[in-house]
């Protein structure tokens, strides 16, 4: 009985070795299930299989009105929650056609911002405890601490902070905001070469990532690969440049883009987006100007009939939002293009001929949020 | 110059003339062989638990956190907690799992690291057996161990347990080779292969010193390939927990891990008392050249405190190893050992050959 | 011969870039002040959250047992999860008209996902975030909350 059980699982041929990676994986970062096919110790090819943690947030939308989806998204990408909220944000605001504060505009780019280095400080971590560096993890995880404050100071919660209204923000920023902003960065400064010289520089580190998994700037445009593993690529794919949205339009930045294509291109964006992050919030920091932290809404939102579209870049790659509405309280149709579910298709035509130790590796580059798959 | 203080000869001398004085002869070799394996019985789970223990609060300090600190004092007994815990937890059955081989392993692998005990010189006069082929028996059995694991990974009948095992046969396999002939660096220095032999051939200094470069070379080459033959650190693809969850352990609960974890510990020990007992000299004191008085004071301090004090040293690198780098990959293992360690380590041997030859040093 | 050189200066560099990292935990090895755990359920006298942290949703009563809940619904009716139930009452006031009390304001802390909305949408600023975060109990019925006081009553100042 259990033999034939068995021999149904097996998708591959008699000598094919397949192993389940996850659901329940230390590396999968949640539960994806990858079915991976084995020869030796090279992978052959890998089946993804996600939906565990599926959740029908595209559906749940449609009950709810248009602040109250909000909190939902906080919880597609939990790494990039502000982004996500801002996404939103951003398409109610187009179809209502109402003028944001400049004030809103600028607190929120620097939320975006100090997100994605929280983000991408939790992705190092991670990476560095999937390469089998543990360390990594703690220092990561240290710093990321500073950035959390803040968010609780302002907004009262860590990680899922509905901050962004539509309209405007919740409520307005703490009066500490700035100041300890500043002290992080100034913080951050100092702690970030030590990232490079545990990990970056490391011998063992730049074996482990260099070569391996190439994703050519034609394979990240086929699949949608965006965000910094896109840009790895040579993909300019940066949203803030393409279609700036909040004060993007007014700061000096540049898109980082890698030529390696490889594990350690994607490393190196991420890290040196760290750097450019940090570069945008020191330049609006001083200059948020006065004013309300919201512009005058309708208690009740019905969006005009019609398809709204925007998309935001979140830390991980490119998240549209697509609303349908028919004129009613609550979106007829909620679409939302997440980055990572592109992001991890990709996997098998990278991974394919690797280790399976670099199976792991690219993965991680490809620094993937399964809640954001599944949504 | 070598110190007379603290001689344990005197001690087990006058034991074995009492016991000489009670029973016939054959009874007190069967009376001391007992005594001696309870000792090391107690010894080996008191030091696992202390290794353990140790490690925890290495990486903590390194990781800025606090480490163990709720059971007992600085969290002293948390090791013993947990062991209490394994000790009580349920031994799945594995179905389908061959079952005599994977109840066998985990004593193969605690076996191995125990025997390789009884050769080590804790301190002057304290040394179970003195085999005239100290380092020769010390390598022989300390690879044994391997078996066990291949068994282990073997018999769980689980995937991930056997990519892990026939990792470690390979990593082991080749690693040997280096270990075996950094200690022969020495072993060519000292012109013996009884480890007591080595310890009292470096009373007027360490071979680490004496030997110019080419003992430093060997003695990282001796570090590196040392912590690859216990799994640990870097390369620690056996178990790599981020690739196979658990490595050829993955299928183990209770006091068969237990025992799995307590010889991978024990290991770490035994090759940081080589390691210090070959380059670091044993339990000799540490002297500098014609400083009577800082000599006359090093003395002082008993041998099997030097012993400890150069053991958990090394100990401590090799945490400190662990707790830096990120994992290998297999063919990266095998190319660091065939590339770049094993030839040196060979060009290193004949250089050390043509400097005893010309007694170049100390 | 370049090569020899190139295998060399390979293995040097490599050496180096691992002393490097090897650098980085010894200092933090032996810079015990470094550490940044919060000793948390020992700290708990001296643990003081952010103002602002959302740790459950609370009505704020003052001294004479008064809070300034209408029972308007609008709490409610904004939940996004319906963690909020309020039922009213009808009582005569000093007039003799009916008038809206709310009986029970009953919260589900256990739906709840603190997304802020009835704090914000609140009409007469009645319900606030709470700063106790120790949430956990045995049984799932003691995270339905009764967030009116017994025996309190609507403030008379906030009806305008």
């Amino acid at each position: 009985m259990s033999e034939e059980i068995i021999k149904d699982v097996m998708v591959g041929e008699n000598e094919d070795y397949i192993i389940n990676m996850g659901p329940q994986h230390p590396s999968t970062h949640g539960v994806l299930r990858l079915e991976v096919c084995l020869k030796g110790e090279t992978v052959k090819y890998l089946i993804p299989h996600i939906g565990y943690i599926h959740r029908g947030i595209e559906k749940m939308c449609e009950a709810d009105t248009y602040q109250q989806l909000i909190h939902l998204t906080d919880r597609m990408d939990y790494l990039s929650a502000h982004m996500n909220n801002e996404a939103v944000c951003l398409c109610v605001e187009d179809a209502l056609q109402v003028e944001i504060p400049e004030r809103v505009k600028y607190i929120r780019t620097i939320l975006d911002e100090l997100n994605r280095i929280a983000s991408h400080q939790l992705w190092w971590c991670a990476f560095g405890m999937d390469l089998g560096a543990l360390t990594s993890f703690f220092y990561g995880l240290r710093d990321r601490e500073h950035i959390l404050d803040i968010f609780e100071e302002s907004f009262g919660s860590r990680l899922l902070h509905s901050f962004v209204m539509p309209g405007g923000l919740m409520h307005d920023v703490h009066p500490n905001f700035q100041k300890r902003t500043k002290e992080f960065i100034k913080y951050f400064r100092k702690k970030l070469p030590e990232y490079d010289q545990l990990l970056t520089g490391n011998i063992i580190f730049q074996n482990r990532a260099k070569g391996i998994g190439y994703m050519s700037r034609e394979t990240a445009i086929g699949y949608g690969v965006t965000g910094p593993s896109g840009r790895g690529s040579n993909f300019a794919c940066d949203v803030r440049k393409i279609a700036p949205y909040g004060a993007y339009d007014k700061v000096q930045f540049n898109e980082i883009l890698g030529t390696g294509c490889d594990t350690f291109a994607r490393y190196q964006v991420r890290m040196a987006e760290m750097w450019e992050s940090m570069n945008i919030i020191e330049q609006l920091i001083d200059n948020i100007p006065e004013g309300d932290y919201t512009a005058k809404m309708k208690p009740i939102i019905k969006l005009p009939a019609g398809e709204y579209f925007r998309r935001v870049e979140t830390a991980r790659g490119e998240l549209a939002v697509y609303v349908v509405s028919d004129g009613n309280k609550t979106p007829y149709r909620m679409k939302f293009r997440t980055p990572n579910f592109s992001n991890l298709f990709v996997l098998n035509t990278l991974a394919s001929g690797h280790k399976i130790a670099d199976l792991i590796a690219i993965s991680g580059s490809l620094d993937l949020v399964i809640p954001d798959i599944d949504r | 110059m070598s110190s007379n203080l603290y001689d344990f000869s005197t001690l087990t001398g006058s034991i074995h003339a009492a016991l000489s004085g009670m029973m016939s002869s054959g009874w007190v070799v069967f009376t001391e062989l007992v005594l001696i394996g309870l000792l090391f019985l107690l010894f080996y789970a008191l030091l696992g638990l202390f290794l353990v223990y140790l490690e925890r609060k290495v990486c903590a300090i390194i990781q800025n956190r606090v480490g163990p600190n709720r059971v007992g004092k600085w969290g002293l007994l948390q090791t013993i907690a947990d062991l209490i815990k394994l000790l009580l937890k349920e031994l799945i059955p594995i179905r389908k799992a061959d079952p005599i081989l994977f109840n066998l392993a985990p004593f193969i692998v605690i076996l191995a690291s125990f025997m390789a005990m009884a050769a080590l010189p804790f301190a002057k006069g304290l040394q179970a057996v003195d085999f005239n082929i100290g380092v020769f028996y010390v390598m022989a059995v300390s690879s044994l161990g391997v078996v066990g694991i291949l068994l282990a990974g073997w018999s769980s009948n689980s995937k991930y347990s056997l990519i892990g095992a026939i990792r470690s046969g390979a990593q082991i396999v080749s690693y040997e080779l280096s270990v075996g002939l950094s200690i022969l660096a020495i072993v060519v220095f000292s012109g013996t292969m009884q480890l007591s032999g080595i310890v009292e051939s470096q009373a007027d200094g360490w071979w680490l010193f004496k030997g110019h470069i080419p003992a430093l070379i060997a003695f990282v080459i001796f570090l590196i390939a040392s912590t690859a033959e216990i799994n640990r650190g870097p390369f620690d693809l056996a178990e790599a927990e981020s690739e196979l969850t658990a490595g050829f352990h993955t299928e183990y609960s209770g006091i068969k891990f237990a025992f799995f974890f307590l010889a991978e510990y024990i290991n770490m020990f035994i090759v940081a008392a080589i390691g210090a007992t070959v380059f670091l000299g044993g339990w000799m004191p540490f002297h500098i050249g014609n400083w009577e008085g800082f000599n006359h004071i090093m003395n002082y301090i008993p041998s099997i405190v030097w012993f400890f004090l150069k053991t958990f040293f090394i100990v401590y690198l090799i945490m400190w190893f662990k707790w830096t780098f990120p994992r290998l990959r297999i063919d990266q293992l095998l190319t660091l050992e065939w590339k770049y360690l094993l030839p040196i380590s060979l060009v290193n041997i004949v250089f050390i050959a043509f400097i005893v030859l010309m007694g170049w040093h100390f | 011969m370049n090569s020899i050189i190139e295998y060399f200066t390979d293995l040097f560099k490599g050496l180096s870039s691992l002393w490097a990292g090897m650098r980085v935990t010894g200092k933090y090895f032996i810079s015990p002040g470094a550490i940044v755990t919060q000793q948390y359920p020992e700290n708990r006298k001296t643990l003081k959250m952010e103002d602002r942290f959302k740790g459950e949703i609370i009505m704020p009563h003052d001294e004479n047992n008064q809070h300034a809940c209408t029972g308007c619904g609008i709490c409610e009716m904004n939940c996004p999860n319906g963690s909020i139930e309020i039922i009213t009452d009808r009582v005569p006031n000093a007039e003799g008209k009916l008038e809206r009390v709310i009986d029970k304001h009953i919260y589900h802390l256990s739906m709840c996902t603190f997304c802020g909305l009835c704090v914000k949408t609140c009409p007469s600023n009645a319900l606030a975030f709470g700063q106790k975060f120790e949430h956990a109990v045995f049984d799932r019925s003691k995270l339905t909350k009764v967030l009116n006081q017994p025996g309190s009553s609507l403030k008379k100042e906030a009806k305008k």
